[in-house]
């Protein structure tokens, strides 16, 4: 389970996040959803200990994430809004990279690409320099070195932002199921239909507040439409800078 | 594995991949330290050769009209050659114009009868003064027969019972003080300069690279989810940098060995043995200013908000090491205890010594070790300070 509890942070003046709370529990798809700059990525930033936030707390398998990094840094997997790849290594390499510096052993590593890369259709790609990758294979490469410790939580900063139909519908496959093992899945994203087709849970954000929670059904309920969209929209005016 | 390697390891083959990286560590600073190296000593023997007695082969137009002349010149090893349809001073002029020659001298028809008559014989040197060569040349010739020309006068004097030195009331003298040892001190100074150059142009592409440019990249934010101090990252870095400056290092080394054995060494007052000896010593002596540099680099570069702006800083980061360099070959410091604290000083004293064949105290070399790892330690522990910021993100 992730738990944030009043989590803030401000760069300088700005005020990237004014103290939200809520839970991602394990096994559940959540999405964190909220319009350009609202702090979500600041939010899975501070998750996955890259920024310290001001105040708050947030816990990660009971891990916080702040005075227990390292520990925390075990247990989830990160996909960056940007693949961020090494161009001069392999899809395989870079991928062996992130599992050497998770310390796996031998034996387990290899084992484990092996089957990210057949899980994954990386067979093709996996001994070419990722310098000419398009964005939907560093993206695909990405995610394999994300999961490559075998992680029981992944957080995902947009995942599907400029991937086309057929990697979109791949990645939510996959999402589908490491839930179905048991993950607990936080990813961030703006576009409605996406979440809707993901999340279980949505945490709707805005202005680094929290706005609204809940199944999309329920929230559905609570705004008395049979739109998502118009849910997204109201909750995000409910909320005031 | 010990993630401080798998960094290291990692970058040492992301950066042998990198046909940038490759050119400037182990192309540029080897080759290039020791060729550059090689012509200026060369040019510096060319020179040292011009200014000695080299046998001159002029044109002198008239040579029968002036034969004491002609063999005075000869004396002073300027020979006459042929120089076949040219007769009057015209066509000496018209000869260095379409540079058929060089210098050329004409003797005035009437030389003779002048000379005898005490009238000022007529002797006129054609070159052409935009041409260093040339005018090098005919400042030769003319000396020479400004020199013939008070002997003459000196005898005349004397033949109507005056001293000669009434007509040379100066008597101006050179003394060159210049040493052959004291002259390549220039030569030493540049060759120390020249290995530290490549030792720290060996690290320059890494330092930037894993720095700069892995957040340029978007490669360092998830670096820093994985379970890993940001101090054991920072240090598999600066390994990786350390080991392609050591790389380089030895490598223009070798491109010294191989260069001075051909280069005529003795003719400038130096050893000439620059063989396998002396390289290691020099690369002992100079290795510690690989994690000096290395970390030295990485700091700068963390700072810089670019991996553009990286390289503007760290271009200019080397020229650093040259001030020491030039303050000692220029104030003509000696090695001294304290001295042996000065980064790129003392390793550029203690080679110079090395190569002069002269004896190394070993208390000054393990200073100049241990004050060097010392600063680089330091700067190691601020760059791992800086690195625990979260700016580092950019």
């Amino acid at each position: 389970m992730i738990q944030v509890r009043d989590l803030a942070k401000s760069f300088g003046t700005l005020k990237a996040l004014g103290g939200i709370s809520f839970t991602a529990e394990s096994g559940r798809i959540t999405g964190l959803l909220g319009p350009n700059g609202a702090g979500k990525s600041t939010c899975l930033r501070i998750l996955s200990t890259v920024f310290r936030a001001d105040s708050g707390t947030a816990t990660i398998a009971g891990f916080d994430v702040h005075r227990d990094a390292l520990a925390a840094r075990r247990v989830f997997g990160v996909l960056p809004h940007a693949a961020g790849l090494y161009p001069q290594l392999t899809a395989r390499e870079n991928i062996r990279y992130y599992g050497e510096l998770h310390g796996l052993d031998r034996v387990r590593l290899e084992r484990n690409i092996a089957r990210l890369i057949e899980r994954l259709g990386l067979a093709e790609i996996a001994d070419r320099h990722a310098k000419g990758f398009s964005h939907g294979e560093r993206t695909k490469v990405a995610l394999a070195r994300a999961l490559i410790h075998e992680p029981k939580y992944l957080l995902l900063d947009e995942p599907t932002s400029g991937l086309d139909v057929m990697a979109t519908r791949d990645l939510r496959q996959w999402l589908g199921e490491l839930k179905a093992q048991g993950c607990c899945i936080l990813f961030s994203s703006h576009v409605m239909q996406e979440v809707a087709a993901l999340a279980d849970e949505l945490v709707i954000i805005a202005h680094g507040r929290l706005a609204a929670r809940g199944a999309p059904a329920k929230l559905m309920a609570d705004f008395a439409t049979r739109d998502l969209e118009q849910v997204f929209v109201d909750a995000v005016a409910r909320v005031t800078r | 594995m010990s993630p401080v390697l798998v960094v290291c390891r990692k970058e040492i083959l992301d950066n042998a991949r990198d046909r940038r990286t490759i050119f400037s560590t182990l192309l540029f600073g080897p080759l290039f330290a020791p060729v550059m190296f090689a012509v200026m000593i060369n040019m510096m023997v060319g020179r040292a050769v011009s200014t000695a007695e080299e046998e001159l082969a002029i044109p002198i137009l008239g040579p029968e009209r002036a034969p004491n002349v002609v063999a005075f010149l000869a004396a002073n090893g300027i020979t006459g050659a042929e120089l076949a349809g040219v007769a009057t001073l015209e066509d000496g002029a018209e000869a260095v114009r379409a540079r058929r020659a060089e210098v050329v001298v004409v003797i005035d028809p009437e030389f003779g009868a002048d000379l005898a008559a005490e009238a000022g014989a007529r002797i006129t040197v054609v070159f052409d003064r935009s041409d260093t060569r040339a005018s090098g040349r005919a400042r030769r010739v003319q000396g020479a027969l400004r020199a013939y020309s008070e002997q003459i006068g000196a005898l005349r004097l004397l033949a109507r019972g005056m001293r000669p030195d009434l007509v040379r009331p100066l008597v101006i003298d050179e003394y060159d003080v210049s040493t052959p040892a004291g002259r390549s001190a220039l030569v030493l100074g540049v060759l120390t300069y020249f290995l530290l150059f490549a030792t720290l142009l060996g690290g320059l592409y890494l330092a930037t690279d894993t720095t700069a440019g892995e957040r340029e990249r978007k490669s360092l934010e998830p670096l820093l989810t994985l379970p890993v101090t940001r101090a054991s990252l920072l240090a598999g870095k600066v390994a990786a940098t350390i080991c392609f400056m050591l790389l380089s290092l030895a490598l223009t080394l070798m491109g010294f060995v191989a260069v001075l054995t051909f280069l005529p060494l003795e003719q400038l007052g130096m050893s000439a043995h620059f063989g396998i000896a002396t390289a290691l010593g020099a690369f002992a002596i100079v290795a510690p200013m690989a994690p000096l540099g290395a970390t030295l680099l990485t700091l700068v570069a963390s700072f810089t908000k670019s991996y553009k702006e990286a390289q503007t800083y760290l271009g200019l980061l080397l020229l650093v090491p040259t001030l020491p360099v030039i303050g000692a070959t220029l104030l003509n410091v000696k090695a001294t205890h304290a001295l042996m604290w000065v980064p790129s000083m003392s390793q550029h004293l203690l080679v110079t010594a090395l190569i002069k064949n002269e004896p190394l105290a070993a208390g000054m070399v393990a200073e100049s070790v241990t004050s060097t790892l010392l600063i680089g330690a330091l700067l190691g522990w601020i760059t791992r300070k800086l690195y625990e910021r979260e700016g580092l993100l950019g």
